[in-house]
């Protein structure tokens, strides 16, 4: 190659070289790290996982066990008030049912009490988006411009506050517990704030600016479904009333899916119930306003304490043992199948 | 020198020549954007996210916000539009950076490639002769001559009278026949026959003439090689193919996705949705369940529109654009010599380069050097000339040498300065018997003009060695030998021809001896022989096996004294039978016969076609990598075999080389049988299996399945059999017999039939096709192949100006394929497979969240994210993985070529593949819904307030898709470069920075409508359960896919699965030395006779017609090697 003379410079000037640059991007040498699939990965990967999940899973039947959980399902027993709620003219008669049940042990700790939905479908897309997030957040918003139809505006034109098939829906029994303590019943105090995230209360809710609040709704009128206008949602409480009531945010947030439980009152510790709730007979009675048998609905009213994994479901501590299980025996099979195959090698290698 | 430039003359003005450029750019500035929006909405794709556009903005149907699908669509468009903008720019300069195709040229003396067809009018050598090259038409290496007609010829050089010239041509409609032109030229009153003879074609090269004109007859598009250059199409890869069969795949699946949804949500809403209107109306204008449903369809194209992918199209565009610039700057197969890269034209066949099955190239100029090369000689039972590389001989004693040639045996110097009485007369003969012109326009200065190459290098090997021709007349010819000018009497050249295979000259030395000098085909000339050279016969003979064992093309020389009184009877019978009315050829050859006979042998030239460098090691790595290879050749019968031979492609060991040379459809047919009949003896019969799946495969496309021959084959074929072959009935004869061979030469075909043949097998064939050539010749065939490879750094652009990859030399089509192909289709496989896979488990999600949110057309993804999933957050990980990737490097796939093989067989992504990732995809999906949907199931946070709101369930999928598919994008990169790591931890770490941005206070407060999650990812993520689901997906989607890659690579392993580990284990060892053996090769004699399958010019020089006045040097130079007056001049 040396011999042959090189390309002689045409027409005088030197053109510059057209060789590629000797970069290490260029000619495709960057470093690298190159990880293979190798029995040793596989089989660690395959049994620290394994054990990795059995724990977790263990840890997660174990704490999800130690959760006491009550749940009722009252829509049957309170049949009568359904009964009624099914005729929407009956809309303004109040209706009370009650419901005993006993606890044979106390439950210790906190103890959170929920309504509880089934066949609720929260999660329709057409559900979902009725609502302005502008009006809640205390803005003259222009709610027509919102998908709250047809929850906007009634006839004459008056504005719905709020707007929307959700706010419309909105969760409307009341539930009371009462302790049965020697004949005597002792109303179990119940905390209805602090039940939504931070971030709702203080960022995504806000009520519109005003002397006073129900000045401030003025010129707008309650959704159809409710007995009372936004303003008086908790008149005892002026941070618990209007857009930034606890209840109203609970139930804006809305459920993925069409079964659930929305948190609903705390128990406050104090005095018999400063542990818990004490054993003894309890009864919850319960204003019956909501009205679900028309489209197969049930409603629950549950009492649950929690642990750092959460409620009473056993899925994910289930999950994990299986997955932990599996994880585990296949990584004995795989190594099964290694030797069986090293050895046939060995044996053609001689 | 001097150069005087070529001026082509066109009657016709400059209307015809306008012609000639092509207009390359589509776009200009203003047209821009509406052209090219236009195009693209074309594509398909684009179209259907235009659709989309327009569902998104019918209320009723709209399940998302616009964003979602006009943010990717413009990001598309913008990409798209850009690269299209690039390429229309990059095409111009390549065309205005190309020599112009101008009318004159002058920066070139002596060799001029014309660009139109033109009729000869005059030139500057005597009779209007002009010499042309038609390498890049044919390939052919010898030199032509055309002649103009007596009358154009008077016109001369005087631009007065050719500016008045004034006459008519008629001729012939264009045609791509390339040996055939008939026309008129009526020129005052009188009519001229005009044929091939007097037309300078375009593509042609013309040599050794000062200045010549012509007339422009047919130019650009309406030339003969233009016409034979094919039509240009679009091509596609077969990965193109398949990706649309497969988006129609996808297109029927989201269709039934959608209906059996739409079906779900008629049943919901009359079953539950209707009682449930309670807290949720039907929407306007619906009024009942059915109607309900049929939007709910459309509204589920809009949200599961994802499944088809529209990034795919773009992203495939810029793996390939980025694949392709690899190509550009890759250093090893830059040529330094004139200073090439090599350069991919074409940024959108990279893939297919890792799916080559049949190579079909050129001989001259692609696998050799078109260099011959006096490499070694026999004299007298002596072999001369060394292997390998020693000190150049010395030729400085001789003032005429040749600097370029280089011998390195210095004992035949030896033997030529010791007077060896064999030796001079071995190169006086090498001086005499030839047809060479020589031309000295500087004294010292010659310059042969020989028809063939071959030729040219004996001349002047016998010039370096002392014995120089000098000048030629029609009677004489002058060589100084030794230092001595003698004035050889020429009396007869008894010319070349394709029978005879020999030729002759009986010349009269200034001694007055009558010798015969005969050099020719050793078959034939051995039959020549004295018997008194029996013992030198063996001798030679075996000196000749030494030469055609290393592939040099070999002449045998011998010699005769003639007596006077027989040589001059046998002149006056010349004579006659010269001027006989009848039979002058049989009566020639006839003497001819009588006369070479009882020749006293001499001994043997030995020639090098040199082959480009590495040829036969990159034609032995190819095979290995199962690649055939076909040569289809414009040159003859005899040399294509050689170099078969001499590259390697040919060889001895193998069973037969089959000869098909038919003159009719039926002989042919026989041929092809018979071969086949050889091969494969049951592929004749019914129940061959080959047979029934042909039966089988569908009457429109015929698909011949891959047959194994009983051992490996060659076969050869000529021009004429391979007319008759291509006809309809021989057509699967053909191809059936070609593909058993594991090597196929055509000779003397033309670059039309060179295209028919590659067009050929991809009917017939399901194989990847790469054509490679270098000349004008070898357009038609580079633009049908499914890549075209052109060899650049030549004189000819041609080729390479249609080519989609270009380089210089032939030897860097083993890289370009085993390395860059191969990288490209891996990196193309393993993109597709993972975008399709990410675009399932991303979109199924919401296919099974239908079941569970009423059929609402309810999204579980944020909007947010689904605008981004495709284009920011997982974008960039597998570009990175598509640009990056390799399995093993280049040293490696190299020097196992079998890794070559799955991407012939197309087994990293096919139909079988993309269900697979269908499936894996299904089942991430059903995971990545499942887990979150357990976790969260009627139960709450770990502060007692509940979990299961919408917004954390769809935190939660996304989180969880996306980490899945990040991990799965790691599991497939097996090349983790910085860039790569960046992407991937990048990728992960943009989506928790745009997911906490999106979700913070100040982006409510400010859209308040478009970020309605805020405070969603500080709740959710806060989570214990959270992140033990989200743990739990992972490990769920990839460790079965971990598991089940780690057995199939254990339990059933891949040939390139074995390979890999054997690399494996070699890589614990120190690297392997770089391949370079020399390739042995056995040795049968063969002999080629290099000449042009045409007359020579023995009768043109005897004629005298091309003689020009005397060289006025040819008398006057004088040199001995004795002489210290020389050598002193020399210094």
């Amino acid at each position: 190659m040396k011999n042959k003379t090189s390309f002689p410079p045409q027409e005088g000037e030197a053109r510059p070289s057209r060789c590629p640059d000797n970069s290490a991007f260029k000619q495709q040498k960057l470093p690298a790290w190159k990880p293979q699939l190798t029995i040793a990965t596989v089989l660690s990967s395959f049994f620290l996982t394994g054990a990795f999940c059995l724990l977790v899973g263990v840890c997660l039947i174990l704490s999800a066990n130690s959760v006491r959980e009550i749940q009722i399902d009252y829509s049957d027993k309170c049949s009568e008030c359904s009964k009624l709620r099914e005729n929407s003219s009956n809309w303004n008669k109040e209706c009370h049912c009650s419901i005993n049940f006993a606890l044979k042990e106390g439950i210790l700790g906190d103890v959170f009490m929920y309504y509880g939905l089934q066949n609720f479908y929260q999660n329709h897309r057409r559900y979902v988006i009725s609502r302005s997030d502008a009006q809640l957040l205390g803005r003259n918003a222009n709610i027509q411009k919102s998908y709250c139809a047809p929850f906007t505006t009634y006839r004459n034109g008056t504005p719905m506050a709020p707007c929307g098939a959700i706010a419309n829906s909105m969760f409307n029994d009341t539930i009371d517990l009462f302790y049965n303590l020697n004949s005597s019943v002792i109303q179990v105090p119940l905390l209805k704030t602090g039940n939504s995230w931070w971030t709702d209360k203080n960022v995504k809710f806000r009520n519109p600016e005003s002397y006073n609040l129900s000045s401030a709704f003025a010129g707008t009128a309650r959704p159809p479904y409710w007995q009372k206008p936004v303003y008086l949602l908790d008149e005892e409480d002026e941070r618990n009333n209007g857009y930034i009531n606890d209840d109203f945010i609970i139930w804006m947030r809305v459920s993925a899916f069409a079964t659930f439980r929305n948190l609903y009152r705390r128990v406050k510790r104090i005095r018999q119930f400063a542990d818990g709730l004490p054993a003894g007979n309890y009864t919850f009675r319960i204003s019956y306003n909501f009205p679900v048998t028309k489209f197969k609905g049930r409603k629950h009213v549950i009492l649950s304490t929690v642990v750092w994994s959460g409620g009473s479901n056993p899925f994910l501590g289930i999950a994990y043992v299986v997955t932990g299980t599996a994880a585990t025996l296949a990584g004995f099979v795989i190594t099964a199948i290694h030797l069986k195959l090293r050895k046939k090698k060995t044996y053609f290698q001689k | 020198v001097g150069c005087r430039p070529f001026y082509f003359w066109c009657l016709s003005s400059l209307l015809l020549l306008g012609n000639n450029s092509i207009k390359t750019s589509k776009y200009n500035f203003f047209t821009f954007l509406p052209l090219n929006l236009f195009e693209q909405f074309q594509r398909i794709a684009n179209a259907y996210f235009l659709f989309l556009l327009i569902l998104q903005l019918i209320p009723q149907i709209s399940s998302l916000a616009w964003f979602t699908t006009v943010v990717p669509l413009v990001l598309v468009l913008a990409v798209s539009g850009v690269k299209d903008a690039i390429d229309d720019f990059v095409r111009s300069w390549h065309c205005s950076a190309l020599p112009s195709d101008g009318v004159n040229s002058r920066q070139v003396c002596l060799s001029v490639s014309v660009q139109a067809d033109l009729l000869l009018l005059s030139s500057s050598e005597p009779h209007s002769l002009t010499y042309i090259e038609t390498a890049e038409l044919d390939g052919e290496t010898n030199l032509k001559v055309k002649q103009a007609l007596t009358v154009t010829a008077e016109l001369g050089e005087d631009l007065q009278k050719l500016t008045e010239f004034n006459g008519e041509v008629k001729c012939e409609a264009p045609n791509n026949k390339l040996d055939k032109f008939t026309g008129t030229l009526t020129l005052r009153g009188e009519k001229y026959a005009l044929d091939n003879e007097k037309m300078l074609l375009r593509g042609c090269t013309i040599r050794n003439t000062e200045w010549c004109f012509g007339l422009v007859i047919y130019a650009g598009p309406d030339t003969k090689l233009m016409q034979n250059s094919g039509k240009t199409t679009f091509k596609r890869t077969s990965i193109d193919r398949l990706m649309n069969v497969l988006v129609m795949v996808i297109f029927a699946f989201l269709g039934l996705m959608c209906l059996i949804l739409a079906i779900g949500n008629g049943i919901w809403e009359f079953d539950k949705g209707y009682y449930f209107q309670v807290y949720l109306p039907w929407a306007e204008g619906v009024n009942s369940a059915s109607y309900s449903g049929f939007l709910m369809f459309w509204s589920y194209v809009i949200i599961l529109n994802t499944v088809v992918p529209i990034s795919l199209y773009v992203s495939v565009e810029i793996i390939r654009l980025g694949n392709s610039f690899y190509i550009d700057w890759d250093r090893k197969m830059y040529y330094p010599l004139n200073d090439t890269p090599a350069q991919a034209r074409t940024t959108t066949l990279n893939e297919e380069l890792g799916q080559i099955k049949y190579i079909f190239s050129d001989k001259t100029g692609t696998l050799t050097q078109n260099i011959m090369c006096f490499n070694k000689c026999s004299i007298n039972g002596k072999s001369y000339g060394m292997v390998g590389v020693g000190i150049k001989v010395d030729f400085s004693y001789n003032q005429l040498a040749d600097p370029k040639f280089a011998f390195y045996d210095h004992r035949l110097v030896e033997a030529v300065k010791l007077n060896d009485v064999p030796t001079h007369r071995f190169f006086r003969l090498l001086s005499l018997c030839h047809t060479v012109m020589p031309e000295e326009k500087k004294e010292g200065n010659l310059v042969y003009q020989a028809q063939s190459p071959d030729e040219g290098a004996l001349v002047t090997a016998a010039r370096n060695f002392g014995f120089v021709f000098r000048a030629r007349t029609p009677e004489t010819i002058t060589v100084v030998e030794m230092g001595e000018t003698k004035v050889y009497e020429l009396l007869s050249i008894l010319d070349f021809n394709n029978v005879r295979k020999r030729m002759s000259v009986i010349v009269r030395s200034p001694e007055g001896d009558l010798t015969l000098y005969c050099k020719g085909a050793d078959t034939i000339l051995y039959e020549l022989l004295h018997s008194s050279c029996d013992s030198l016969k063996e001798e030679t003979t075996e000196h000749l096996n030494e030469f055609a064992g290393e592939a040099l093309r070999t002449l045998v020389v011998a010699y005769k004294n003639l007596d006077e009184d027989y040589f001059q009877d046998w002149i006056r019978r010349h004579h006659e039978a010269s001027t006989a009315l009848e039979g002058r050829e049989d009566k020639l050859s006839e003497l001819y016969e009588e006369i070479e006979k009882d020749l006293m042998l001499l001994g043997a030239t030995a020639i090098e076609d040199k082959l480009q460098d590495g040829v036969p090691q990159t034609i032995e790595t190819l095979a290995k990598a199962n690649i055939k290879i076909w040569v289809l050749t414009g040159d003859k019968q005899e040399t294509a075999m050689n170099i078969g031979y001499s590259c390697n492609l040919l060889n001895d060991d193998m069973e037969d080389v089959f000869i098909i040379e038919g003159r009719t459809s039926d002989d042919v047919l026989n041929e092809l049988r018979n071969a086949r009949k050889k091969m494969k003896p049951d592929s004749f019969l019914d129940s061959d299996e080959s047979n029934i799946q042909f039966e089988k495969s569908s009457k429109k496309t015929k698909i011949i399945p891959d047959e194994e021959a009983n051992g490996v084959y060659g076969l050869v074929i000529t021009g004429h059999s391979l007319a008759y072959a291509l006809e309809g009935n021989l057509e699967l004869e053909l191809v059936r017999t070609a593909c058993m061979c594991k090597v196929v030469i055509c000779c003397r075909v033309t670059p039309l039939q060179k295209a028919q043949v590659v067009e050929l097998v991809k009917k017939y064939k399901k194989a990847v096709t790469l054509a490679i050539g270098d000349g004008a010749n070898d357009v038609s065939m580079i633009k049908t192949a499914h890549i075209g490879v052109g060899i650049s750094g030549q004189e000819g652009m041609q080729a390479v100006l249609s080519s989609d990859f270009s380089f210089a030399q032939f030897r860097y089509l083993q890289r370009l394929l085993l390395v860059h192909g191969r990288w490209s289709y891996i990196r193309m496989c393993k993109f597709l497979k993972y975008f399709f896979y990410k675009n399932f488990a991303f979109t199924l999600v919401h296919f099974w969240y239908g079941f569970f949110s009423g059929f609402s057309a309810q999204t579980v993804y944020d909007e947010w994210f689904i605008t981004l999933y495709n284009l920011v957050y997982t974008s960039l990980p597998v570009l990175g993985m598509s640009l990056f990737d390799q399995d093993v490097d280049d040293r490696w796939s190299m020097l196992f070529p079998q890794l070559y093989v799955p991407g012939q067989q197309n087994l990293y992504f096919n139909k079988m593949v993309f269900v697979k990732c269908m499936l894996q995809g299904i089942y991430s999906s059903l995971i990545l819904f499942f887990i979150p949907y357990g976790a969260m199931y009627n139960t709450m946070r770990s502060d007692g307030k509940a979990i299961a709101d919408y917004q954390s369930f769809a935190l939660m999928a996304q989180t969880c898709l996306l980490i899945v598919v990040s991990v799965q994008i790691g599991l497939d990169t097996s090349y983790w470069t910085v860039v790569n790591q960046f992407f991937i931890w990048g990728s992960l770490s943009v989506y928790f920075a745009i997911t906490f941005t999106m979700y913070s206070d100040g982006m409510y407060l400010i859209f308040t409508a478009s970020f309605p999650f805020v405070g969603t990812a500080r709740n959710t993520l806060s989570q214990p359960n959270v992140w033990l689901a989200i743990f739990l997906s992972i490990t769920l989607c990839v460790l079965p896919v971990v598991g089940f890659r780690f057995m199939k690579a254990q339990l059933k392993p891949t040939p390139s699965d074995k390979v890999l580990l054997k690399i494996k284990e070699a890589k614990k060892r120190p690297p392997p030395p770089s391949p370079k053996r020399r390739l042995r090769r056995t040795s049968t004699r063969r002999s080629g006779y290099a000449f042009s399958h045409q007359h020579g010019f023995g009768a043109l020089i005897m004629s005298g017609r091309n003689m020009r006045p005397k060289s006025p040097f040819a008398t006057t130079g004088t040199f001995s090697p004795n002489s210290e007056k020389y050598k002193h001049k020399g210094l």
